[in-house]
C-alpha cells in the first residue's frame, strides 16, 4: 500500500489543523496579492503552495486509503488540467472558467454523495450538523455541474446560445426547486434510517434544476452566469467542509463564494438589472420581437478615411465588446495603437465591466496582445475624459456604448451604466452589419452626426487601418 | 469542532473574503475567477478523505471522480492563472517596445 510509511496522523490533530491554517492563510495572502498587477502572479503561486501544503498534510493522514485510486485520479485530473490550461485560447476563457466551475461543483456533489452512502451504511442514523451540509452541498454542487455545463455549451456555441424556453419554463423550475427542498426536508426527518432512492431522487432533480435553470439565460448574460456559478461552488466547498469537519474546506469554499457573489453583484449593478431579472427573464427573446428599426441614414466610411480621423488626433479611446473576441482581433488592435502611438498620440482603452463573456474579459485579450495595464480604464475612469477625446473607436461593442440607455426612459437597457462614447468630438464604429446587439434594440450612436460606421470585420479592419496610418 | 465553531469560521471568513476579494480591480477579474477556480479545488482533499473509507465499488468510482475533477481544478486553474496573469504588463517591463518606438520617431514627446 503506497500510504504506509506516511499514514500516521489523525485527521483532527492540532499539527494537521495547523497545517490547515497556514494553508488557508496563504490562499487569503495570495488573493490579497491579486489586487495589483505587478503582484498578482507572485500571489497565485501562494495560494498554490498553499493548496500543496494543504493535499500534502492530508495525504499523511491516517484516513488514506485506497492509494491506488487517489494516484489514478491525481494523475488524470493532472494531465486533462495542463493540457488545458497551456492549450486554451484566451479568447475561450469563458469556456474553460465554466468548465472549472463545472468539475468544481461536481466535485462537492460527489464527496457528499459518497460521505452519505458512508455514514448511512447499515442504516445508522445522521447527526443533522453533518446531514444538513450534505444535502446542501448535494444539491448545490448539482446544480453548479449541471448549469455550467449549459453554460459552457452556450459559449462553446455547441447548444443555441439565444434563451431557450418552454411555456411554464419558470413555474415548472419553480415547483422542481420546492420538489427538491421537500425531498431534503423528508431525508432530514427521516435522518435515522433516511432512503438511498429519495437522495438518488434529490440528486437528479437538481441536476434537471441545473440544466433549466440556465438553458433561457442568453449569450450576453454570461457574465452573470457564470459568476454565480463560482459562488455556488464555493458554497458547496463549504458545505462539504462543514460535512466534514474540515477547517480548510469551509475557509477556502467562503473565500470563493465570496468571490462569486462579488462578481454576480458587480456584473448585474453594470447591467442595471436585478439578479431575479437576469435569471428570470430570458431577456434577449423577449426583446429581440420588439425591436422595430426604422431605415435611417447613416455615414459610412472606408479604412482610409478611418486612418486620417485617427493619424491626426491627439487622443484616441478604443471600446472593444465580444466582437472583438470572436474576430480573435486583439493583435490588429494593438498593432493600430502601436501605429498611432508612434505618431504621439494617446492610447487608452475603455473596458464596460460587461463587454464580453464574463468579468474581465477584454483586459485579459488586451493583456495577451501586449497592452501595458495602465492604458485598460474602467468606465468610471473613462467617462470623465470622453468629451476631451478626440475619435472614440468602437470595435464589437454594440449595447454597452448605446446613449438610449441615457436618453431614453423607456429603452430595455434604460439606466444601464454606458461607456459614454458619443460625447467624444468623433466615432467610429467597426461593425460587420447595422445588426442590433444582444438587448435586439437599435443603437442611436450609428446615426449621430459625428459617428462613422466602418463595415467590416474587426481585424480586417483595424489592420487595414494600421496599414493607412503607417503611410499617412 | 463543534457547529457553532464551524459558523464562526463561517462567517468571518465571509467578511474576508468581501474585504479583500472587493479591492481586485476589474482589470484582474478574469483571472481571480481562475484562480478562485483552482481554489475551490480544495474539495479534493474531501475526495481524498472519503475515499479512505470506499469499500464498494460505487463509492471507489465517485471518489476517483471526485478526486480526478478536484484535480483538474487546482492544476488547471493554478495553471492557467499563471498563464493569464503572466501577460499583464505594465509600460516599465516593455523596454523591447519602448526602443523601437523611439527609433522611428526619436523627437516625438512621448510620456
Amino acid at each position: 500500500m503506497i500510504q504506509a510509511p506516511l499514514a500516521a496522523l489523525s485527521p483532527n490533530s492540532d499539527f494537521v489543523t495547523a497545517c490547515y491554517i497556514v494553508a488557508f492563510s496563504l490562499f487569503i495572502f495570495g488573493i490579497r496579492q491579486g489586487t495589483h498587477p505587478s503582484t498578482a502572479r507572485r500571489g497565485n503561486l501562494i495560494a498554490a503552495a498553499g493548496m500543496l501544503i494543504a493535499i500534502a498534510i492530508t495525504l499523511s493522514t491516517d484516513v488514506i486509503g485506497n492509494g491506488v485510486l487517489i494516484l489514478i485520479g491525481i494523475l488524470i485530473g493532472t494531465a486533462v488540467g495542463v493540457v488545458a490550461s497551456l492549450r486554451v485560447q484566451m479568447t475561450d476563457m469563458p469556456q474553460m472558467v465554466a468548465l472549472y466551475n463545472g468539475v468544481g461543483g461536481g466535485a462537492a456533489a460527489l464527496i457528499s454523495w459518497s460521505e452519505f452512502r458512508h455514514v448511512s451504511a447499515g442504516g445508522s442514523s445522521i447527526p443533522l450538523d453533518i446531514f444538513v451540509p450534505i444535502l446542501f452541498s448535494t444539491v448545490i454542487g448539482s446544480v453548479s455541474f449541471w448549469g455550467s455545463n449549459i453554460a459552457f455549451g452556450k459559449l462553446q456555441a455547441i447548444i443555441p446560445s439565444r434563451p431557450v424556453q418552454f411555456p411554464g419554463q419558470h413555474i415548472f423550475n419553480g415547483l422542481l426547486l420546492a420538489a427538491i427542498l421537500a425531498g431534503c426536508i423528508v431525508l432530514g426527518i427521516d435522518h435515522d434510517s433516511p432512503s438511498q432512492g429519495l437522495y438518488i431522487g434529490v440528486l437528479i432533480g437538481a441536476a434537471v434544476l441545473g440544466n433549466l435553470f440556465v438553458l433561457p439565460i442568453g449569450g450576453a448574460d454570461m457574465p452573470v452566469v457564470i459568476s454565480l456559478l463560482n459562488a455556488f461552488t464555493g458554497l458547496a466547498a463549504a458545505a462539504a467542509g462543514f460535512a466534514l469537519d474540515n477547517v480548510v474546506l469551509i475557509v477556502a469554499g467562503t473565500l470563493v463564494g465570496s468571490s462569486g457573489t462579488i462578481l454576480t453583484l458587480e456584473m448585474s449593478r453594470a447591467m442595471n438589472r436585478s439578479i431575479a431579472n437576469l435569471l428570470f427573464s430570458g431577456f434577449g427573446a423577449v426583446s429581440a420581437a420588439a425591436g422595430e428599426r426604422e431605415e435611417r441614414p447613416v455615414h459610412s466610411i472606408g479604412a482610409e478615411d478611418a486612418a486620417i480621423k485617427l493619424g491626426y488626433a491627439d487622443s484616441v479611446v478604443f471600446v472593444p465588446g465580444y466582437g472583438m473576441a470572436v474576430a480573435q482581433a486583439q493583435h490588429a488592435v494593438k498593432e493600430l495603437a502601436d501605429e498611432l502611438q508612434k505618431r504621439g498620440i494617446e492610447v487608452n482603452f475603455a473596458i464596460h465591466p460587461v463587454a464580453g463573456r464574463m468579468p474581465g474579459h477584454m483586459n485579459v485579450l488586451l493583456a495577451e496582445a501586449d497592452v501595458p495595464y495602465e492604458q485598460l480604464k474602467e468606465m468610471d475612469e473613462i467617462n470623465p475624459e470622453m468629451p476631451r477625446t478626440d475619435v472614440a473607436v468602437v470595435i464589437g461593442a454594440n449595447d454597452v456604448t448605446n446613449p438610449a440607455a441615457k436618453d431614453d426612459p423607456n429603452s430595455p437597457i434604460a439606466g444601464m451604466p454606458i461607456i459614454e462614447v458619443n460625447q467624444a468630438r468623433e466615432v467610429i464604429v467597426i461593425k460587420r452589419s447595422l445588426s442590433p446587439g444582444f438587448a435586439g434594440i437599435d443603437n442611436d450612436l450609428f446615426y449621430k452626426d459625428n459617428t462613422s460606421m466602418l463595415f467590416s470585420d474587426a481585424k480586417g479592419a483595424a489592420s487595414d487601418i494600421a496599414a493607412q496610418v503607417e503611410e499617412l | 469542532m463543534s457547529l457553532i465553531t464551524e459558523i464562526t469560521i463561517f462567517v468571518l471568513a465571509a467578511f474576508v473574503g468581501f474585504e479583500v476579494i472587493s479591492k481586485v480591480p476589474t482589470t484582474l477579474h478574469t483571472p481571480l475567477m481562475s484562480q478562485t477556480n483552482a481554489i475551490h479545488g480544495i474539495v479534493m482533499l474531501g475526495g481524498l478523505i472519503v475515499i479512505g473509507t470506499a469499500d464498494d465499488t460505487l463509492d471507489k468510482v465517485i471518489g476517483t471522480i471526485a478526486i480526478a475533477f478536484g484535480t483538474i481544478n487546482i492544476v488547471g486553474g493554478f495553471m492557467v492563472t499563471d498563464r493569464m496573469l503572466g501577460m499583464f504588463r505594465g509600460r516599465d517591463r516593455k523596454p523591447k517596445k519602448e526602443a523601437e518606438t523611439e527609433n522611428v520617431t526619436p523627437g516625438e514627446a512621448g510620456q
